[in-house]
């Protein structure tokens, strides 16, 4: 009897014969998560606009900290970045080919593919632990608080000068002096306070704790989630080389973890944006 | 009785044929490398750009609008969401009117902090 009633529902979506979602539990779940993750991570870039408006004349400006690439002397705002961008972007192509080989069975495909992703992700945490480390020892000289209490940067590639970054309520705007020779000098000697690199109670950067603190927990947090996709992506890829969704004739489980990583390269797309070009 | 309740729940678990060939259909290996070459292309563009001497503003609206273009190619395309059902599509986004209103309050409280204070 069920089976007569079986044609009569499925040509209505919502009469009952099957999902009105058309997908399987599992993946509407992940979808289900992924809507809250994406809420969390809202709250977060959102709350660093909000703060960032808040003291948008001492904020730092991302192109002048992120300058680091490996093996160049000089300054390179955004590259690297780019790079991270351009790899993780990669991984999520050679998951998209892993869920697409799936589709039709074939198993070696979707071991390569998604051995593929695992090395993206590790490249990927990789490049992160190379910038947290130039981000956390700073650079040569670091930034010194003066006696006025304006605050000073250094520049390796212009040895001897200070860069003061402050805001002058006569113009109404942010100003930069730049001071050389021994007037530099006699700054960095009557200073407050020397300030190397950064941490969570302050950083060379500026003179607000802020940008470190969302500087360690938006891209740790966005790190955390990279690192759990390439410990899920191993598991599924172990289960995958020993057969077991070949056994179950069902690789949905490589579609709900492709799921978990484009999410976390839609993430990074957004801090990207909001964290380091504008 | 309760052989009826199972079956009911087996049913739901299984989509039906004609929608699930409908569902693999559309993305194969082309669009995907052609998706990711507009990705890529994209994120060039912003990096170059960020280094003319354009307005702050008009860049920040330039890199909004962008960004916004690649969450539609992966969110669409990379995870299939072109291909869901309409049901689907609007569950998962039509929540995100809630974090457009959340910006809007959150950046013009944080504007108003800043003139109170300088």
């Amino acid at each position: 009897m069920a089976t007569a009633s079986t044609a009569n529902f499925e040509t209505k979506p919502w009469g009952g014969g099957y999902s009105p979602f058309n997908v399987r539990w599992g993946k509407l779940y992940m979808w289900i998560f992924l809507l809250s993750d994406a809420f969390t991570f809202s709250s977060l870039l959102i709350a660093y606009g909000s703060l960032r408006h808040r003291w948008t004349e001492i904020w730092p400006t991302p192109g002048e900290v992120f300058t680091h690439f490996p093996f160049i002397h000089g300054h390179v705002p955004l590259a690297y970045v780019g790079l991270m961008t351009f790899i993780l972007i990669m991984s999520s192509v050679t998951m998209v080919l892993a869920v697409d080989a799936g589709h039709s069975f074939k198993r070696k495909s979707v071991q390569v593919w998604l051995g593929l992703t695992i090395v993206g992700g590790l490249m990927f945490l990789g490049s992160q632990a190379w910038e947290w480390y130039h981000f956390i020892t700073g650079s040569d000289e670091g930034s010194f608080v003066l006696a006025d209490g304006r605050f000073a940067r250094t520049d390796h590639l212009e040895p001897g000068k200070l860069f003061i970054h402050y805001y002058d309520p006569a113009q109404g705007k942010r100003v930069t002096d730049v001071v050389e020779g021994s007037a530099a000098e006699a700054l960095k000697a009557s200073s407050t306070h020397h300030v190397q690199g950064a941490n969570l109670i302050e950083n060379e950067y500026g003179p607000t704790p802020l940008f470190g603190n969302f500087f360690f927990f938006i891209t740790g947090f966005h790190g955390f989630h990279v690192f759990s996709g390439v410990v899920i992506n191993f598991i599924v890829f172990v289960l995958v080389t020993k057969g077991a969704l070949d056994r179950k004739k069902d690789y949905e489980l490589v579609e709900k973890v492709g799921l978990y990583w484009h999410f976390v390269d839609l993430v990074w797309v957004f801090v990207f944006t909001f964290f380091y070009l504008v | 009785m309760s052989e009826d309740f199972v079956s009911a729940d087996i049913h739901h678990e299984h989509v039906s044929h004609k929608a699930m060939e409908k569902a693999h259909s559309g993305l194969n290996t082309k669009v995907i490398w052609k998706v990711f070459w507009i990705l890529l292309g994209i994120t060039i563009f912003e990096v170059a750009i960020s280094f003319t001497p354009l307005s702050k503003d008009l860049l920040l609206y330039i890199f909004i609008g962008l960004t916004i273009f690649k969450a539609y190619y992966i969110v669409f395309y990379f995870m299939h969401m072109k291909f869901e059902e309409t049901a689907l599509k609007f569950s998962i986004l039509l929540p995100f009117v809630l974090i457009v209103y959340l910006i809007f309050i959150a950046i013009y409280e944080g504007i108003a902090l800043g003139l109170i204070n300088y």
